[in-house]
């Protein structure tokens, strides 16, 4: 399935609501211009939602990874929330789950920020 | 015996579309073979990695080179071979995507993946001179009724971090 992604506003954070695949291809290339889009427009506080996100490759990952580091680099932060049972795995196994702040609750992640 | 082998093999271009062609492929043969829902999603994504190393490392994404892909069933596992027409490469010349220095690097897990997904992994020279992705899952035992299967031998940890 391919990815979608939209955002909407949440106080000072911008939730994107993912769905889909991110693998090689087009739905790692969405979330990088997904991402970057948001940088451009200031919005430095990003929550990604998982929820509808069950499968991610390495490449998916390195798309990740690579948005975390730009945000970072911009005085920004991007945390994730509600994994699906296979990204979490997926995460745990290549020690990203340390890295990346993960959260269960919209509202707790939101609050995290401030 | 070989007539209890069941081979199939395919040649791909080197394009972005033929990581999926290859991953749906192989589901179809371990959905076939009797793999639980989990372990097609390892061999599934075993078989994307091995392909995106082919196109993107192996075959620099070049279009004139191919992409070979042979799966081997035989009574007691399947065997995926994922040959490229590159220069080959070694094993042991691999970062580690655990190492912190590499925990925040946009690639090099593809290997690491494939390794922790699968009970059998190397990586031999091919005969076309480019490295040869060699990896295998057991089938499940007949009647062992375990539709998620046991993951490779480094498979997915499943305490909380």
């Amino acid at each position: 399935m391919a990815l979608h992604a939209t955002h909407r506003d949440a106080g000072i954070v911008t939730v994107v609501d993912l769905s889909g695949r991110i693998v090689l291809g087009d739905g790692s290339a969405l979330l990088r211009k997904t991402i970057r889009g948001l940088l451009d427009d200031q919005r430095k506080l990003i929550l990604l939602n998982l929820a509808d996100v069950d499968y991610i490759d390495s490449s998916g990952i390195g798309e990740l990874v690579s948005g975390f580091t730009a945000v970072k680099n911009q005085s920004g932060d991007l945390k994730l929330l509600h994994l699906t049972k296979k990204v979490k795995d997926l995460l745990q196994i290549t020690k990203l789950y340390t890295v990346f702040d993960v959260f269960t609750d919209e509202g707790t992640a939101v609050r995290s920020f401030s | 015996m070989a007539s209890d082998i069941k081979h199939l093999e395919m040649t791909l271009e080197t394009q972005v579309e033929s990581v999926n062609l290859a991953e749906e492929m192989c589901l179809r043969v371990a959905e076939a073979a009797g793999f639980g829902e989990d372990d097609c999603y390892r061999i599934g994504m075993s078989v994307r990695e091995g392909v995106i190393n082919a196109f993107h490392y192996g075959n620099q994404e070049r279009p004139e080179k191919k992409i070979h892909l042979a799966v081997d069933l035989t009574p007691d596992k399947m065997i995926i071979h994922v040959l490229d027409e590159g220069v080959g490469f070694k094993l042991s010349d691999v970062p580690d995507p655990l190492a912190e220095e590499n925990l925040l690097s946009t690639s090099g897990r593809g290997i690491f993946l494939m390794r922790a997904f699968m009970d059998e992994f190397d990586v031999v020279s091919g005969k076309t001179g480019g490295a040869e992705i060699v990896m295998s899952k057991k089938l499940p035992a007949p009647g062992s009724n375990s539709p998620n299967g046991q993951g490779g031998h480094n498979a997915t940890p499943q305490q909380e971090a």
